[in-house]
């Protein structure tokens, strides 16, 4: 049997239900890989003597008609775990432990789920390459001083490196998906009101969705089926039919229609991404797929439309981090002294970057002129795929339009970070699913990944079309463990 | 100044002023829970003992709203006379404070639950409409404490996202006696709907003053002050006097008024600038994403129609048409509905030989006052309406008389007793025989010869003298009127 870290989530379930493995011994080897991997930085918190207990409790009293029977697993230090510090990456909450849980990851406990520890992040979720988080950017376990992607982005090299067989992160304009595609996992944004925002540390609330992260499709599939569910307590929760997405998942997509978005073809764009979704488009051929050329006309305006909006609700959202009741308060002659130091100490200038621009547009005199342009653009991008969908059933594109970068490289030039967005940033404004598979590597043997989008809560179809592709794609990751001595 | 009952104007030189005066009414919603929130709403908790995660604004918690408090909203829209919008929206006013948790306030900015309404006023020279902008739903603060602790600030969230309607009226208030009466008409009309304690010593209701003034004719409005958060009637009234004199000083000597914030100083009887219009916050409204728009359908707001108890206008009517009282007198009985209802039981009680206006007068007058020295409201009255009704009826049937009544009213003050029984008990049933009246009368003659004589002779104000005696001799009990007629024969 090869290494119990390097099995999927469904060889792990099958294992352990076939009690071939234990609870306690899985959790083992993840702590002890963890140890080995402090120099990636992945986790800001490691809950690993909890854990450990947590696991023996399992192992003694088993059960196995869970779908998560004693699986350790780590996730974003974005979830609210009660008792466990959670910090959202950021000095203003580096001190503060929750009395509550998040739906999502309670939804993960009910099925027997063990808390491996909380993962890094960039502070509020706001990055692309897991740089701006108080505690340290993350080392991609691709390749030594290469950035995993962001926010997510512990999520996906813990994941990547085989310190947890799945992991859960968030997305509000790609950061499960662009870490995913750096990291040669999958990412799954599930569309918005599948998961309960309850419990999420918010960064911008109509586009913040939770949604899993795994190794392979099918693993996905069945962590998705988990962390889906109606939650009374977020008004914004959508109460809809739900599928048994691992059960129903099928690699037969013959007959589907699949739309190329031509205004996706970017100018600048790498020609290892333009023949890595040519490539994408034959696989789905081969599977017995339609394809379509389709317009998505507004497309060049969602980037600068995301980053109104985003940092308009941010800048609300974060208001609430003011010294006074919770997390860190620096000292001051008086209150609004006060406020300011913690405001400023206890935030990175990335977030206070997007307060100020949100801040900024939703001011008197610039509101009209920015944040309601934006929703109206916001509006005419989701009537693009609306336009779309009466043509195809779903769409392909590249995740990103580059792979991983090195640590440093974008960290003086927002704008080019920002890009990175590009590609993922439309379907958050439109609400819709779409996941990120890896689809192969650029020369420096860095992975890519391709976007498969979806209908409004048609998850399904976009995991079947990816579950399909994954296996013509045979997708190898190339990990050296070469942060391990 | 001049002052009679419909117009407050002030006169300077050759130039005399009318006030406007538009009211901003924040009325708590009465609820057991908060509005975004399930923690409880009772007045006077502990500090810090009412507050959940959400009012606190812990990470990642979320507002869930309250349907009862839309209900609660839209059933004062209703007794508003006022447009009920299907579709309203959330938005968040942001501002730092210690006491607001969030950042914010979820308030309703550009799309209120409630539209356009009216308020009538009763007022001595007739009926008044003040017209209602809008009615909107928000969250309240928590407080913020300066004087507990010698160096710091100390916050209370016990109030922090309880449900407030804030009810805009149109600037259609002339003087501080219509304020008085639409503050009270308004809580009137969310006392009967049960949407609104109107309790202003606990801030259940306070209001925000727009106060402009304006050469008297003119149909422009003048630059206002906003005085914030006044919470009494009489506060209200005097700091629009001081406010609105303050203004015509300024234009007086020929300066602008600047729009401003000012604050009513009850210990000075002054308005002060709080904050001028550039200075003014920046709210940065929008709409709020943790919420959808709220939507109500056309059944669900005619099932809350249907809810609807009859409201004072619609009682004053009532009162008037079936039971003949005067429009004064309708309109002191409804002003809040449990006088309305004493009312009618006691005309219900006194079954079909009713004497309606003593009844009234008996309510208002006598029972009012007991309630306003022992401090009660009607629903704790010491005499029941089934007794009252009964002594009501014992004057109207000769029983006893007017002056009886009201010695046997105070004996009936402890312990609701019987009024028929205390006239039993203590003998006090008036003396109407005619013959035994003539005896007695013969006798007061006849020990008072000498008055008498004189009475006669002209000196007419004995006349009062001898119905003295005659009550003092019977011990209050002859009956007043044959007295008087009695008299006049013999004398």
């Amino acid at each position: 049997m090869s290494e119990i870290t390097s099995l999927t989530l469904t060889e792990l379930v099958k294992n352990i239900k076939e009690k071939k493995i234990s609870s306690e011994e899985a959790t083992k080897n993840f702590i002890e890989r963890g140890e080995k991997s402090k120099q990636l930085n992945s986790y800001i918190t490691n809950d690993f003597s909890s854990a450990l207990k947590n696991a023996k409790n399992f192992d003694q009293k088993p059960n196995f008609n869970l779908k998560l029977p004693g699986i350790p697993i780590a996730v974003k230090d974005l979830f609210c775990t009660s008792g466990v510090k959670t910090t959202a990456g950021s000095k203003i909450l580096s001190n503060f432990v929750p009395t509550y849980e998040s739906t999502v990851t309670q939804n993960i406990w009910n099925e027997g789920a063990i808390l491996l520890g909380k993962l890094n992040c960039d502070e509020f979720a706001m990055g692309s390459s897991n740089e701006t988080s108080f505690f340290g950017n993350v080392q991609s376990p691709i390749d030594k001083d290469l950035v995993p992607g962001g926010s997510s982005g512990g999520s996906a090299a813990a994941l990547a490196a085989n310190l947890t067989p799945i992991t859960i992160g968030t997305d509000t304009g790609g950061s499960i998906r662009q870490p995913a595609s750096f990291t040669g996992t999958v990412g799954l944004k599930p569309t918005y009101g599948s998961c309960s925002r309850y419990g999420i540390v918010a960064f911008a609330s109509s586009l913040d969705q939770a949604g899993p992260m795994s190794k392979n499709v099918k693993d996905c599939a069945l962590l998705h089926e988990i962390i889906s569910t109606y939650d009374e307590k977020d008004s914004t929760s959508i109460d809809f039919k739900r599928n048994e997405y691992s059960k129903e998942l099928t690699n037969n997509i013959k007959g589907k229609k699949i739309g190329i978005p031509k205004e996706y073809r970017v100018e600048g764009m790498p020609k290892e991404i333009e023949d890595l979704w040519v490539k994408g488009i034959e696989y789905i051929k081969d599977c017995g797929a339609k394809i379509f050329e389709i317009s998505l006309p507004h497309t060049n305006y969602a980037l600068p439309a995301y980053y109104i909006v985003a940092p308009a609700e941010a800048s609300s959202n974060l208001a609430r981090y003011d010294g006074v009741k919770y997390g860190f308060r620096s000292k001051g002659e008086n209150l609004i002294d006060m406020y300011e130091k913690t405001r400023s100490e206890g935030f990175g200038s990335e977030v206070q970057r997007r307060i100020m621009i949100g801040t900024y547009v939703l001011s008197s005199g610039y509101y009209d002129a920015y944040y309601l342009k934006a929703q109206k653009v916001r509006k005419l991008i989701k009537n693009d795929f609306d336009e779309a969908y009466k043509k195809v059933d779903a769409i392909l594109t590249p995740s990103t339009p580059n792979s991983a970068f090195k640590i440093g490289e974008k960290t003086n030039d927002p704008v080019s970070m920002y890009l990175n967005d590009i590609f993922t940033v439309p379907i958050n404004l439109a609400g819709l699913p779409a996941i990120s598979i890896p689809a192969g590597l650029d020369v420096k043997g860095y992975p890519l990944g391709l976007q498969i989008i979806g209908k409004a809560f048609d998850e399904q179809n976009i995991l079947n079309i990816a579950y399909a592709m994954e296996e013509k794609i045979a997708f190898k990751n190339k990990i050296t463990d070469w942060w391990i001595k | 100044m001049t002052k009679d009952n419909s117009e407050y104007l002030i006169s300077r030189d050759n130039n005399i002023y009318e006030i406007v005066i538009g009211l901003e009414v924040h009325a708590q919603v009465t609820s057991n829970s908060k509005l975004f929130s399930a923690s409880s709403t009772t007045f006077g908790a502990e500090p810090n003992t009412q507050v959940s995660l959400v009012d606190a604004a812990f990470p990642g918690m979320l507002p869930v709203i309250n349907e009862f408090c839309v209900k609660q909203a839209i059933k004062t829209g209703i007794g508003l006379k006022a447009q009920i919008n299907k579709k309203s929206v959330f938005d968040r006013k942001n501002y730092f404070y210690a006491d607001l948790p969030q950042g914010y306030q979820i308030s309703q900015f550009k799309y209120p639950i409630v539209g356009e309404g009216t308020v009538i006023l009763d007022m001595p020279n007739g009926q008044k409409e003040v017209g209602i902008e809008r009615l909107h739903l928000e969250q309240d603060a928590g407080k913020s404490i300066h004087d507990m602790d010698p160096q710091n600030t100390l916050v209370d969230l016990n109030r922090s996202g309880v449900a407030l309607m804030e009810i805009v009226s149109k600037p259609d208030l002339r003087t501080p006696d219509e304020v008085s009466v639409y503050v009270k008409k308004l809580r009137s009309i969310m006392r009967y709907l049960g949407t609104c304690d109107g309790n202003m010593q606990e801030g259940s209701l306070r209001a925000d003053v727009n106060v402009s003034v304006r050469i008297k004719g003119s149909d422009k409005l003048g630059t206002r002050c906003e005085i914030k958060n006044v919470n009494s009637i009489k506060f209200m009234q005097m700091a629009i006097n001081y406010e609105a004199n303050r203004q015509v000083d300024l234009i007086e000597e020929g300066k602008t008024i600047n729009q401003e914030t000012r604050l009513f100083d009850t210990k000075k009887n002054e308005t002060r600038s709080m904050r001028s219009k550039e200075d003014a916050h920046d709210y940065r409204y929008f709409p709020d994403p943790d919420l959808l728009p709220l939507e109500v359908t056309d059944e669900f707001i005619e099932k809350l129609k249907a809810d609807i108890p009859e409201l004072p206008d619609d009682k004053k009517k009532r009162f008037i048409d079936k039971f003949k009282v005067s429009p004064y007198e309708a309109t002191i009985l409804v002003s809040d509905m449990e006088t309305a209802k004493y009312f009618e039981e006691v005309v219900a009680k006194m079954g079909k030989n009713q004497d309606m206006k003593l009844a009234v007068n008996w309510i208002i007058g006598e029972l009012f006052a007991v309630l306003n020295n022992k401090n009660l409201e009607i629903s704790e009255s010491p005499i029941s309406a089934k007794n009252l009704a009964k002594l009501v009826n014992l004057i109207k049937n000769g029983t006893i008389s007017g002056k009886i009544a009201k010695t046997i009213f105070e004996l009936m003050i402890d312990g609701d007793k019987d009024p028929q029984i205390i006239v039993e008990e203590k003998g006090l049933k008036q003396e109407s025989d005619p013959k035994a009246l003539e005896a007695l009368i013969d006798k007061i003659i006849n020990d008072n010869r000498e008055k008498a004589i004189e009475y006669k002779q002209g000196k007419e104000k004995l006349f009062g003298f001898f119905v003295g005696q005659a009550m003092k001799v019977s011990g209050g009990k002859a009956n007043p009127q044959l007295i008087n007629e009695i008299l006049k024969k013999k004398l």
